[in-house]
């Protein structure tokens, strides 16, 4: 069997699912005999080749994530998300509650210490879209790892699964748990 | 009470006429899932996860408020069943704010739960991220209509076994809301006794107590079925 390569990214989350990622430890080197982690956060890289497994971090937040993770959905023969951000809003889409501008005022201008009240505007800044969504409502996805973080235990599970071909269930390690 | 023979999943069974669905599973050890049933108190078959099949009727019905009757075929589990309680699910987490990571429940939550069960992997419909206010002007308790799944333990209890009620519900559709004492800040309440009964049998994070942080919200419901119990009994 060829070794399969992988992709990890990072969009609107904590970087808590990465964590958790690397809280595999040792079966990280499990992990590594049946695949190359070729582009993510921990290792270097610049453009995203062409991967069979894509494991997405966070939501959508900004005009940068939704192009990027269109980006992904293209070069990755599997999508998986990773984490109740990229499975629900979670805490990134709390925001959604308010107006895009009302959450930048209060990030910004009432946080006691921008006292000439500049908000970020310039063009190489991301922008903020009006709201935080899965990952789901814009590309297909494939697999879903829940949980916040999700544990590593199942980040585990369901990676050697897909890797060794086999459809991860929602039983033992891969059990559904929000939170 | 006279006995009946029913079927309930190709098994034949005796349970008591009179009794509902619900009643009789449960004396059987058949579990079926519930959200807005808690034991002693009257059924009012609001959440539908408790939606079984019963032979010669096309329409499901909720096993907490159909009774038995005699020679009746029910199936409790069947993919129809399990299609329509996973999507009662992702509907429950679509249609207010749960976040369970900072929520007061998440460990202790019968939603969670539910999704668990379930094995909801996604929600399939659009969130709708609606506004939801948060109540915190009561002394010891706080109702965050953000967790809120509208069973209706809170006003059931409040009434039926405090005898305060001091919770309704006004609106409908996702507009629906539980209201204290006719729509006022709970803490002005005038019926609310601060027995905290609601807290007890409210199965998510959307009543809690005050001294309470995220994650540390262990409701007892045993015990207000307890008390139900001995409320029975006349001396
Ligand atoms: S009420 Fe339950 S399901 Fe909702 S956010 Fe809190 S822990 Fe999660
Ligand atoms: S506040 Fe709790 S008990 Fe009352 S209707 Fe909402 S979820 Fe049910
Ligand atoms: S438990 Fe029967 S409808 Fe909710």
């Amino acid at each position: 069997m060829s070794k399969k390569k992988i992709a990890t990214i990072w969009l609107a989350g904590c970087s808590g699912c990465h964590m958790s990622l690397l809280d595999m430890d040792e079966r990280l080197l499990e992990v590594a005999k049946l695949a190359d982690i070729v582009k993510s956060p921990v290792v270097d890289g610049k453009e995203l080749p062409k991967v069979d497994v894509a494991i997405v971090e966070g939501a959508v937040a900004s005009d940068e994530h939704l192009e990027e993770l269109k980006h992904i959905r293209r070069q990755a023969k599997i999508l998986v998300a990773l984490g109740d951000c990229a499975i629900t809003g979670n805490v990134s889409g709390i925001r959604n509650r308010v107006t895009k501008e009302q959450a930048l005022e209060r990030a910004y201008l009432d946080s006691g210490v921008n006292l000439d009240g500049v908000l970020p505007t310039h063009p190489v800044l991301q922008k903020l879209e009006d709201r935080v969504r899965p990952l789901h409502e814009e590309v297909p996805v494939d697999y879903y790892i829940q949980g916040c973080p999700p544990s590593a235990d199942k980040i585990f599970y369901v990676i050697s699964e897909i890797l060794h071909g086999r459809e991860p269930t929602t039983e033992g390690d891969g059990e559904v748990k929000y939170g | 009470m006279s006995k009946i023979s029913i079927t309930i999943n190709d098994e034949p069974y005796k349970v008591e006429s009179g009794q509902t669905i619900m009643e009789a599973c449960k004396e059987h050890n058949i579990k079926i899932p519930s959200m807005c049933h808690f034991d002693g108190l009257t059924d009012v078959g609001a959440c539908r996860l408790c939606l079984v099949e019963i032979e010669g009727q096309s329409k499901l019905l909720p096993s907490c408020t159909t009774q038995v009757e005699p020679n009746q075929k029910i199936r409790t589990h069947s993919d129809r069943l399990s299609g329509h309680r996973q999507m009662i699910t992702e509907l429950f987490f679509s249609e207010r704010n749960h976040v369970c990571a900072v929520c007061v429940a998440n460990g202790n939550c019968e939603l969670q739960d539910l999704a668990t069960e379930v094995g909801m992997k996604h929600v399939r419909f659009p969130y709708l991220f609606q506004e939801c206010e948060v109540d915190a002007s009561h002394a010891m308790f706080v109702i965050d209509h953000n967790r809120c799944i509208m069973c209706t333990r809170c006003v059931r209890v409040c009434s039926e076994v405090e005898g305060a009620h001091n919770w309704d519900v006004k609106n409908r559709g996702y507009k629906v809301r539980i209201i204290s004492d006719f729509d006022t800040p709970w803490g002005e309440s005038e019926s609310c006794t601060s027995c905290r009964k609601c807290v007890e049998v409210c199965p998510t994070g959307s009543l809690w107590s005050k001294d309470k942080a995220q994650g540390q919200s262990k409701k007892n419901p045993q015990m207000i079925k307890d008390l139900i119990e001995k409320r029975k009994v006349n001396l």
